[in-house]
């Protein structure tokens, strides 16, 4: 595995999203900036975290993949199964293309925490977003 | 609001092509419209055009039925189905995946190839079906050679003619040699086909006699064949297995692993030395636990290998396996070994599996490190330039589907 590489970035912009209450809870919004980098917005019990749209494992829509909880199976004393759940204090954002898991709150690689997606600024002024690239 | 401030734009949900977008990204950053690329493992989903494919069955009693069947109910019932979840519970966009594009200029299957090649940089791909790899799987013998029959002859005349990027191995029903006889008559020498195909997931003891005149046929042609690999959650061994990630992980080189082996050690490739042997969908991992395997097996037991005049490995290493999934180590160095160990600068064949959801973009290879440019290239596409005998690229720039020049 390796991490896509990281493109340096020049003088920062801001650029208009849209009413920040339009960016659903425990959902995202996929934006395009400028035609040249697309940016997932997601909010999770009311913080917003924005990351590019670019797997670290082949540069896939990451951003475009599902949220859900991480998968926990429960053991009794002895080590049985007693169940197996999603657990929704712990979203993971899901790559669509080969299912590579991220922790949504660090966008870090839920199997190896060395690689993480490259997070994007937000800015939120008079009730609108701004992502700022 | 700011009403002087840039906007960015919200994007719709996602989409096949949407999905392709980032490949074009990937692609345009490494400059892989430059380098030669075929893929030598693509994927059609043919559920939706089973109405045109059963037209061409050829034995009435058998297309009659079939006509009055829905795509579905031909897909279900007829054809032997691969159990297994492939969407990770809902974690991949599987329908999204098997899109096909509308287009008016030519087939929507060759259209929806062509998009994808174009986004990923591929000069050429190899085509195969998807539901029916299981088609060898049905005890209806006579099912097996009509809709085999069906869908090559479909895909050769409907399909393949849009693109002369557009290639493919015709399906072989190995539970008939006469029938397999058949078809190497009829597909051999048509445009496109660059060899014939074997379902891996089929139980044949194909080194028996009744077979040899298929091989035969194959050497008198020059014509490559190649195991197509898959799971199988009936067989016996993985019935012990409760995730589909343990049949995924091994059930396809399980199979590559046994056909090899059978291949090998019956002295096939001594008896019809112009066939070159393929191993698809496999990954690579399990070849150099092969190549170890065999020889160490063989120097104890060789009178139960007696055509063969060189070790398992030398032949091993003469034969040929597609990259997809490519199985990277942690440590580069690691991945080096294995390509070594197995000739893979030379044997190696790059291979997509789009639009499986396991599938790898060129990048895969083109971001190794333990490889140099040379190699990178070899395995993306000039060691299939030189097995198929292609010529050189075609690949239009910006994504045309227009039939290449
Ligand atoms: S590109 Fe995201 S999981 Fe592979």
């Amino acid at each position: 595995m390796k991490p896509a590489e990281q493109e340096a970035t020049a003088a920062k912009e801001e650029y208009m999203v849209g009413p920040v209450d339009d960016v659903p809870e425990r959902d995202g919004l996929l934006v395009d900036v400028a035609g040249e980098t697309e940016v997932g917005i997601f909010k999770v019990d009311g913080t917003l975290y924005a990351y590019e749209n670019r797997c670290v494992h082949q540069g896939g829509p990451v951003c475009a993949g599902v949220l859900l909880g991480k998968t926990e199976q429960h053991l009794d004393a002895g080590g049985r199964v007693l169940s197996e759940d999603l657990d929704d204090s712990r979203l993971r954002l899901v790559c669509p293309w080969h299912g590579w898991e991220y922790d949504i709150t660090t966008g870090r690689v839920a199997h190896d925490a060395r690689y993480r997606l490259r997070p994007v600024e937000l800015t939120v002024r008079d009730g609108y977003l701004y992502v700022v690239v | 609001m700011d009403d002087t401030a840039r906007r960015a734009s919200v994007l719709p949900g996602r989409t096949q092509e949407h999905m392709l977008v980032n490949a074009e990204r990937e692609r345009d950053r490494r400059g892989l419209d430059d380098v030669f690329i075929v893929d030598c493992d693509s994927h059609l989903y043919e559920t939706n055009s089973f109405p045109e494919i059963v037209r061409r069955v050829r034995n009435r009693n058998i297309r009659r039925p079939l006509e009055t069947m829905s795509a579905e109910y031909i897909q279900g019932f007829m054809i032997p189905q691969s159990i297994g979840d492939r969407s990770v519970g809902g974690r991949l966009p599987i329908s999204q995946m098997q899109h096909v594009i509308d287009a008016s200029d030519m087939h929507p299957i060759a259209a929806t190839t062509l998009h994808s090649m174009d986004s990923m940089g591929i000069d050429y791909t190899i085509l195969f079906p998807t539901p029916m790899l299981n088609l060898g799987l049905t005890p209806q013998i006579e099912i097996e050679i009509e809709l085999g029959h069906a869908f090559n002859s479909w895909l050769l005349d409907d399909v393949l003619p849009c693109s002369d990027r557009l290639l493919t191995m015709p399906y072989l029903p190995l539970g008939d040699p006469d029938a397999c006889m058949q078809y190497i008559e009829d597909f051999a020498g048509r445009a496109g086909v660059v060899g014939f195909m074997i379902t891996a997931v089929r139980y044949e003891p194909f080194h028996r006699n009744q077979y040899m005149k298929v091989f035969a046929a194959l050497n008198e042609r020059s014509m490559p064949i190649a195991f197509h690999s898959g799971p199988n959650w009936f067989d016996r061994p993985f019935t012990i297995l409760g995730r589909f990630l343990g049949v995924h992980a091994l059930g396809f080189p399980f199979y590559a692993m046994t056909h090899l082996t059978n291949v090998v050690l019956s002295g096939l490739p001594e008896r019809f030395p112009n066939i070159k042997w393929i191993y698809m969908e496999a990954g690579e991992a399990w070849v150099p636990f092969c190549i170890a395997r065999l020889d160490n097996e063989y120097k104890q037991r060789s009178a139960e290998a007696p055509l063969l005049q060189r070790l398992p490995s030398e032949y091993i290493r003469d034969m040929y396996f597609t990259t997809q999934p490519f199985e990277e180590h942690e440590n580069s160095a690691h991945t080096r070994a294995m390509i070594d160990i197995m000739n893979g600068t030379q044997s190696l064949l790059y291979a997509s599996d789009y639009p499986h959801p396991d599938f790898d973009t060129p990048a895969i290879i083109w971001d190794q490190r333990c490889l140099d440019e040379r190699e990178k290239r070899a395995i993306l596409g000039d060691n299939a330039r030189a097995l198929f005998d292609l010529p050189g690229r075609v690949a239009v720039p910006g994504g045309s589907p227009a039939r290449a020049s």
